[in-house]
């Protein structure tokens, strides 16, 4: 990220936390689809498992995200067509194994996760008043990375075990 | 995209412009920056191997400074068609300049996942509307347009 890039107004936070949904949104569509498109001896439980919590996490994730815009005085973007294009994307996602299941879901735990750190600097290098309170945006995010660091560990995990 | 990308996506749309070495005083209007802070990047670039600076003449991308900038520019028009796309933003490329430095090149790759590029990208991005050609930056697409003159 460039040096000194701050978050200036509600109106770029609310776009970020915006871009955070939307991230959110392909993560949970592509835990769904691996889940529903493998056959049953591609998958195995703790890769079940997985997959559902991630895509519970992600749901869970952008209602977090969704508050937060709430309270910023800015428009709303309809999600309920941002969900339907993701969903129409990621219909056609066929992943032939659970390695490529599992590659995937470490990266976007990866891509979450760096998201999410770019942006908190970018918050915290700000002086800028949101409408919201600093410390807790700052705190609801920063939950929010941990969790998708916990992921990538997850995942590593799972894969190490793999090899 | 850190800094340094910024500015060698900014020499490559300026070399592509003017065909030819992209001057000193353009890449600081381009970056909104000073000349003696275009300057100091310069010789950053210099040291890194993606540029070359000739005096009074500009300064121009080595091999490696290409491939970066191409990446740099195709990140950026991730972003764009993504605002203008996705979320419907009308004034995408003042958006796009502003989150630039904070969407990394792995989260607009992820973002691309759900746009619709063309196989083109980035080579139609037109540095003088800043936005690719096939945006829809006049409130029609080309090809609608040309569907319409049908």
């Amino acid at each position: 990220m460039s040096v000194g890039y701050q978050v200036s107004s509600d109106h770029q936070l609310a776009r970020l936390l915006q871009i955070g949904i939307v991230l959110e949104e392909v993560v949970e569509a592509r835990a769904y689809h691996h889940h529903e498109e493998l056959d049953e001896d591609a998958l195995d439980e703790e890769i079940r498992a997985l997959l559902s919590h991630a895509a519970e996490e992600s749901a869970d994730h952008r209602e977090r995200l969704e508050a937060v815009i709430d309270r910023l005085e800015v428009d709303s973007v309809p999600f309920e067509e941002i969900e339907a294009l993701v969903e129409a994307q990621y219909g056609q996602t066929k992943p032939e194994d659970f390695d490529g299941v599992l590659y995937d879901q470490l990266c976007n735990e990866e891509t979450a996760y760096k998201f999410y750190d770019d942006v908190i600097e970018a918050i915290e290098a700000s002086e800028a008043q949101f409408s919201i309170d600093r410390e807790e945006l700052v705190a609801t995010l920063s939950a929010i990375r941990d969790e998708e660091a916990e992921g990538v560990e997850e995942v590593t995990r799972i894969m190490e075990d793999r090899e | 995209m850190n800094t340094a990308d910024q500015y060698v996506k900014a020499i490559y749309l300026l070399q592509e412009m003017e065909n030819g070495p992209a001057a000193t005083g353009a890449l600081a209007d381009m970056m909104e920056v000073s000349p003696a802070s275009a300057n100091e990047m310069i010789g950053k670039l210099e040291s890194r191997g993606l540029a070359e600076h000739e005096k009074y003449k500009g300064v121009t991308l080595t091999d490696e400074g290409i491939v970066r900038a191409r990446d740099a520019l195709q990140t950026y028009c991730i972003i764009e068609r993504f605002l203008s796309n996705v979320l419907d933003v009308e004034e995408f490329r003042a958006e796009a300049r502003e989150l630039e430095p904070v969407i990394d090149g792995m989260i607009a790759e992820r973002l691309d996942t759900i746009i619709d590029r063309n196989s083109e990208c980035p080579d139609c991005f037109d540095p003088e509307t800043d936005a690719c050609e096939y945006l829809d930056v006049c409130g029609a697409e080309p090809e609608t347009e040309t569907e319409a003159a049908d």
